[in-house]
């Protein structure tokens, strides 16, 4: 199953150029580090067509952190290299958005303008802010209703339940329109049932818009939901021990998790997990 | 409600029943005017001295303002440096502390041999006993910033100073205002601290005169004065606290 998975991806990697391609990718946090051989992550080899969902799932301080500083462009690897788009990155890139388990709202600014933040900091968008706040907070009211926020723009963060404030996070991450959506286990924090609300809105976004998205989780029946291809990684030091292609077929809605198609591909990844755990 | 203005009014009644004790016990007790005088007539100088107290008052107040002033703008600088710097942060903070807890009043004499007797002194204690507050404040404000927060910012390219300005400096407007609060009872300290030994006008001087002349009313008018004039600033940045940084006090007023 595995080897006819990577078939696939052999295949469709070749229809068009890897979104994102790590090749051998190794990053220790400091050079004494990496002297000593302590890696935080080590040999990454992996690459996305373009528009594709993946998820990276593992035990938590495997590095799945680290993994998304080097996909951003905040940290270079030690060893390997990193292309996303098709360039080698050399420093942050413009081009991704990033969401958290902690929305991180500022509280002294509405919805509306914590989710315009990023127009004022990324070029193209900062040098005409002023000039045309207008179309951009029409934009993001656009963006917000999307969501389910419409109403709630000009309320403050703290005003919002937590559901609502990372459906705003994720609006911010989206603003400036990136063609990299990449989430650090954004649904954490939440409860079962607001959780499965956002998988929903996560799923419906990307189905319009079809960015690319790295989702980091330990959520297993998200990442199954969610991605088409789910990575599992090992403990620290983090290594890619396996791919898997989730063939479960789109549009997918909350229906499918309770199908044994689902339930097998959870149980399988699981106990992936759960040999890492003991190893 | 009842007990929203209960609240509102409770600092007045406590006021109110310590002079009415104080009062009661100098009475009851026949204290010594020399050793502590009756509010009343402590109430009784305040008139009959309204004008050269008034004089004094206006002395040091303008003194502190301006003593405070600058220690706003020095202190928001070296907090601004170092808040967003670690490098600055580990230079200069032993030192600043070290030099913080040297006593303010030990420094008058060697300000009047540089400034001598009169304004300078007194403006330059207001400003060296409260910068500190207003320095550690804006650079725990800044400090404190949520590391993923700065990650979003930085992979859309933000600068240094873009995080500062959008980010940081709001978020220390709260430590700010908190610290003017302590920063200006300080500052009227140090100011009267140093007219009581380098200058010839202000309120410490008068209470210097006063004691020295054993008219304990009136020192003691003095000392209320300071308190009216440290109180009312405070109030003031209280209530400008309130009306700019809502949002960090929600707790108050949330549903």
């Amino acid at each position: 199953m595995i080897e006819q998975t990577g078939m696939s991806a052999a295949v469709s990697s070749y229809a068009g150029d890897p979104f994102v391609d790590f090749r051998d990718v190794w990053l220790a946090y400091s050079s004494e580090l990496a002297d000593r051989g302590e890696f935080a992550v080590e040999d990454i080899s992996l690459s996305t067509r373009e528009g594709e969902f993946i998820a990276i799932v593992g035990p938590s301080g495997c590095g799945k952190s680290t993994f998304m500083k080097l996909a951003t462009g905040l940290k270079m690897p030690t060893r390997g290299h990193v292309s996303i788009a098709g360039q080698a990155v050399t420093g942050p890139l413009k081009i991704v958005g990033m969401a958290f388990q902690a929305p991180t709202l500022l509280p002294w600014r509405t919805t509306l303008d914590n989710v315009l933040l990023p127009l004022e900091i990324v070029e193209p968008f900062r040098s005409n802010f002023k000039a045309k706040r207008e179309e951009y907070a029409a934009r993001a009211r656009r963006l917000l209703a999307t969501v389910g926020l419409q109403g709630y723009e000009d309320q403050f963060p703290w005003q919002l339940s937590g559901g609502m404030q990372q459906r705003a996070s994720i609006c911010r991450a989206l603003i400036h329109e990136p063609r990299m959506l990449l989430l650090d286990e954004p649904f954490g924090a939440l409860d079962a049932f607001t959780r499965e609300e956002l998988w929903n809105v996560l799923r419906d976004l990307w189905t319009t818009q079809r960015f690319n998205v790295i989702l980091v989780t330990h959520d297993l029946r998200e990442a199954v939901y969610l991605a088409d291809t789910v990575y599992v990684m090992s403990k620290r030091p983090g290594r890619i021990l396996a791919k898997r292609e989730i063939e479960l077929p789109r549009p997918r809605d909350l229906e499918i998790t309770y199908t044994e198609a689902f339930t097998t591909l959870v149980y399988e990844l699981r106990e992936q997990i759960g040999s890492i755990r003991k190893g | 409600m009842a007990s929203r203005n209960a609240e509102r009014f409770a600092p007045l009644i406590l006021l109110l029943a310590i002079l009415i004790a104080w009062e009661l016990i100098c009475r009851l007790f026949s204290v010594s005017e020399f050793v502590l005088p009756m509010p009343s007539a402590i109430a009784v100088a305040l008139v009959e001295f309204a004008g050269p107290i008034m004089t004094n008052a206006w002395r040091t107040f303008w003194t502190t303002m301006i003593g405070f002033s600058l220690s706003i703008v020095v202190g928001v600088l070296l907090g601004f440096v170092i808040g967003s710097s670690r490098f600055a942060y580990s230079a200069m903070y032993p030192l600043l502390t070290a030099f913080n807890s040297v006593p303010k009043a030990a420094l008058v004499p060697i300000l009047v041999v540089w400034f001598g007797i009169g304004a300078g002194p007194a403006i330059l204690t207001a400003f060296l006993i409260s910068f500190f507050p207003i320095m550690v404040n804006i650079a725990t404000g800044l400090a404190t910033l949520e590391p993923e927060l700065e990650d979003v910012l930085r992979v859309l390219g933000a600068k240094r100073l873009d995080i500062l300005l959008k980010v940081g400096l709001p978020r220390s407007m709260p430590y700010f205002f908190a610290s003017l609060k302590v920063a200006i009872t300080l500052a009227f300290v140090g100011t009267t601290v140093s007219e009581m030994s380098a200058s010839n006008e202000g309120i410490g001087q008068l209470l210097l005169t006063a004691g020295s002349q054993s008219r304990m009313p009136l020192a003691f008018a003095g000392l209320v004065v300071i308190g009216v004039m440290a109180m009312a600033m405070y109030e003031l940045f209280s209530w400008v606290e309130r009306h700019t940084t809502a949002w960090a006090h929600r707790g108050q007023n949330a549903s």
